[in-house]
């Protein structure tokens, strides 16, 4: 390596260790606990119109203490099944949740007849935060 | 005069539904009244969900040769009521059949008596059953081979006024379905 380039690595280096540093100790939070999800309205008329309209995923991720809690509303002008229930128009569904671990949801929204909800612990240790810091960056 | 009175009842409402305690399962808000019933009962009676107003009701969905989710569920549930003490008297249990070639009035008698000889069964026409389902959005489906049901593993929550309040997922313990069926009792 040239001197130059020993002097750019180095000079890289140190931010990024700052950053890694960080993002491993400094506490974590979120605005919200809530993780919300809507149906639109014409929601209805656009899946009569042969449109897939895809709104939950089949999986979704939730950490106790950041964002622990599955807020579904429904905002279109028919009942819908929304996730694992029934819901008419204008009601909303507030699920927290209080334990880690998986949740399996019979959803008929979805081709695998399943919605998993994974809670997964707060990240408590450097290497937790670190790595939600990092999951959070690629998944939003 | 008029402004301190608005202030005070803002403040007391405000207060309130911050005190106002929380139920561990999920809320839908607003609440609609669960869509009523009338099923052949497990005490060869008409099982009519409306009859029950003035009781808190778990309703939940199942079947008497499940080998793992109901059975949980219902052991919970009388665990449940049990803890309840005197209050479990305003406590009722509905457990509604999703196989009724098998769940017959008198064998979900003898199923939930093995739990609580307090909890009803519903059974009737595969119609019938099917119609109850969609109108709580129940999912249920026959496996390959007759091997049993895929079915929602979740109860319901409803008032005394027969408000559809709440879903229980299925892996909680007693303890927090006798902590929302005392709220629910209390108000």
């Amino acid at each position: 390596m040239t001197p130059r380039g020993r002097r750019l690595s180095l000079s890289l280096a140190g931010p990024a260790l700052g950053l890694t540093a960080w993002a491993a100790l400094a506490p974590v939070s979120a605005p919200s606990r809530d993780a919300v999800f809507e149906i639109p309205k014409g929601t209805w008329a656009r899946r009569m119109s042969g449109d897939p309209v895809e709104i939950l995923p089949d999986q979704i991720r939730l950490t106790l203490g950041i964002r622990d809690t599955l807020v579904l509303r429904n905002r279109d002008d028919v009942p819908q099944t929304f996730g694992p229930t029934l819901m008419m128009p204008g009601q909303s569904f507030r699920l927290p949740f209080a334990q880690a671990s998986s949740y399996q949801f019979a959803c008929t929204a979805h081709a695998s007849g399943q919605m998993t909800i994974l809670v997964e612990p707060f990240p408590e240790t450097p290497w937790a935060r670190l790595r939600f810091r990092v999951r959070e960056l690629f998944e939003t | 005069m008029k402004t301190l009175l608005l202030a005070w009842a803002l403040l007391a409402g405000a207060t309130s539904t911050a005190d106002a305690p929380t139920l561990v399962a999920g809320v839908f808000e607003p609440p609609r009244i669960a869509p009523d019933f009338t099923l052949p009962g497990s005490d060869s009676k008409e099982l009519r969900l409306s009859s029950y107003r003035g009781k808190v009701v778990i309703l939940g969905f199942g079947f008497s040769s499940c080998p793992d989710v109901c059975p949980v569920t219902l052991a919970v549930l009388a665990d449940a009521r049990r803890k309840l003490g005197a209050d479990g008297s305003d406590l009722q249990v509905i457990y509604v059949t999703v196989d009724p070639r098998r769940d017959d009035a008198k064998r979900l008698r003898e199923y939930l008596a093995s739990f609580d000889p307090t909890f009803i069964g519903g059974t009737g026409e595969p119609e019938q059953l099917a119609a109850v389902r969609d109108s709580y959005g129940i999912f249920a489906k026959e496996r390959d081979g007759g091997a049993g049901f895929s079915h929602s593993s979740y109860t319901y929550l409803i008032d005394r006024e027969g408000n559809l309040r709440a879903l229980m997922p299925f892996g909680h313990k007693s303890d927090d379905y006798v902590h929302d069926v005392r709220i629910l009792l209390s108000q």
